[in-house]
């Protein structure tokens, strides 16, 4: 196109004319843009389905562990808190705690030990402390979350701090 | 170093071991030739669009399908709990329907044209494998969601290899995956639809569209006997490939309003207890030889009527596949006009039991 106007450089184009084009190219470009998003739409919110599911699961602010009282001293219960794994720890004192098992390195789910009586996480060897989440050593930048812990006659009622 | 000199060299680097410098050459002096039969050439690209279509939906789809005991759970799921999972399911079966059309149109058109004749004869050959390929692409993907009537048609669709003398048992049992269509029927039918076929599909569509680039675009035999420079063309670039981009948007366009206007639904889960429901038939594709071997089944009773009817199919599609060497001379004759009729009454005989096959089961 650029050349066309070197090899005939009398002809003038009409200002007017000029503004009609671009006018039409930021039209087409707009439409172009809002059929692309018309496209890209659905197929966002169909491949995010799950993750949505998953949001609204973490909404959970309670969990009801039935029977979960009869836990033995010295034992830990795993259980999904909304989607994520968590862990309820019967300590050997008889104290009842509850945090998250997602280990706030890398994302691995970790374990109590009983007879080291810390929580562990075996993929880079983080440690958190079993009665307060504080993460003791190794790579972990953060406590682990505690969850409200209701023990009664039926069950264990664990809750978001 | 300015951009320009950037871009030209990492151009130039790129030139020199990939040639595009003669790709861009060929693409500027490929033209289009340009008469009163130039709509069909766009039905071509029309099909391969809605393949694109297909191989982009179909991914869509493998992203929470489960074959096997779950099939029917899992489209349930697509089809009412992921976010429009309907439509992206809808689309598929759509467009599935859409190119199998787009495909026929082609090919009629191709035959109609004469382009099937030298030096062609592999474009043609290659491209009937192409719709063979595409009809058992629907014919398994049909049973994936093992919904009732997917259950019979395969059930029902099974008889036809069933039929062949002596093989047809053992043929069919390796389709099905056992004496009854079961969760293994599906287990295999999705290892054919979603990697055997596509396996063959694609190499021989490349093979195809080559073949295009290789002859170009042949003329019908009355732009063929005009002096050359009665004859008109277009230049490829930019201007039929714009065009061909149109068609595309047109396509998708129409997909996109029947996909949303008339989702494709989902019947019941396939029990394999309950009797046929009233009304099934076969999807519109398989309707005129299903149509053609009941009205042989009316003349001829029993196996006599199924072996007649395979016999039959066999010997058209034969004589179909086989018309390029068949009607070879360029000047019209005997053989190019015989050849016309051959398919003016395959035409005919297609729409009619068609047509007959709807009316029947209204």
């Amino acid at each position: 196109m650029s050349q066309e106007k070197v090899i005939s450089p009398n002809i003038v184009e009409d200002p007017g004319e000029q503004t009609t084009r671009r006018a039409f190219l930021t039209a087409a470009g707009a439409a172009g843009l809002l059929y692309t998003a018309a496209l890209a739409y659905p197929i966002y919110r169909y491949l995010a389905s799950p993750e949505e599911m998953a949001m609204n699961a973490t909404a959970v602010t309670e969990v009801t562990l039935k029977d979960a009282q009869k836990l033995p001293l010295g034992s830990v219960l795993m259980f999904k808190f909304g989607s994520a794994p968590a862990m309820l720890i019967h300590h050997q004192d008889g104290r009842w705690v509850s945090l998250t098992a997602v280990c706030t390195h890398l994302g691995c789910t970790v374990q109590y030990e009983p007879q080291a009586d810390r929580i562990h996480c075996a993929c880079h060897g983080g440690v958190y402390d079993p009665y307060t989440g504080a993460n003791v050593s190794g790579p972990p930048p953060k406590p682990l979350k505690l969850f409200k812990v209701a023990v009664n006659d039926t069950g264990v009622e664990v809750s978001r701090a | 170093m300015s951009s320009k000199t950037i871009t030209t060299s990492v151009y130039d680097w790129v030139d020199e071991r990939l040639g595009l410098t003669e790709l861009a050459a060929f693409a500027r002096h490929k033209t289009v030739p340009v008469h009163a039969q130039s709509f069909w050439y766009y039905w071509g690209g029309i099909s391969l669009f809605l393949f694109l279509v297909q191989c982009f939906t179909g991914v869509l789809l493998l992203v929470y399908y489960r074959p096997g005991a779950d099939a029917f759970e899992s489209v349930r799921q697509i089809t009412f709990v992921m976010h429009f999972g309907w439509l992206i399911r809808s689309a598929h079966s759509w467009s599935a329907n859409l190119m199998i059309f787009a495909i026929l149109v082609h090919m009629f058109s191709v035959y109609f044209m004469k382009a099937y004749r030298k030096p062609r004869e592999f474009g043609w050959l290659s491209g009937m494998a192409l719709l063979g390929i595409a009809s058992v692409f629907g014919f398994s993907g049909y049973l994936l969601p093992m919904d009732e009537l997917s259950y019979f048609a395969t059930k029902v669709g099974l008889e036809i290899p069933n039929a062949i003398p002596y093989v047809g048992p053992l043929v069919a049992g390796m389709l099905r995956g056992g004496p009854e269509v079961t969760e293994f029927t599906v287990q295999r039918f999705f290892a054919l639809h979603v990697v055997v076929l596509p396996a063959l599909f694609l190499p021989l569509l490349g093979f195809h569209l080559w073949l295009v680039q290789r002859h170009g675009n042949a003329v019908p035999p009355s732009v063929e006997a005009l002096p050359p420079e009665e004859r008109k063309a277009m230049p490829f670039m930019p201007n039929f490939l714009r065009k061909d981009l149109a068609m595309w948007l047109i396509s998708l366009n129409i997909l996109a309003l029947l996909a949303s206007v008339f989702p494709w639904s989902l019947g019941k889960a396939f029990d394999p207890l309950a009797p046929a429901p009233v009304g099934i038939h076969p999807e519109w594709y398989f309707m005129s030889p299903f149509e053609m071997l009941k009205v042989l089944g009316g003349i001829l009773p029993g196996e006599a009527g199924e072996i007649a009817g395979i016999l039959l199919f066999t010997l058209g599609i034969t004589l179909w596949l086989l018309i390029p060497f068949y009607d070879t001379k360029r000047e019209s004759g005997q053989r190019a006009r015989a050849a016309h009729y051959f398919g003016l009454i395959a035409v005919i005989l297609l729409l009619s039991t068609t047509v007959i096959g709807y009316w029947v089961i209204r």
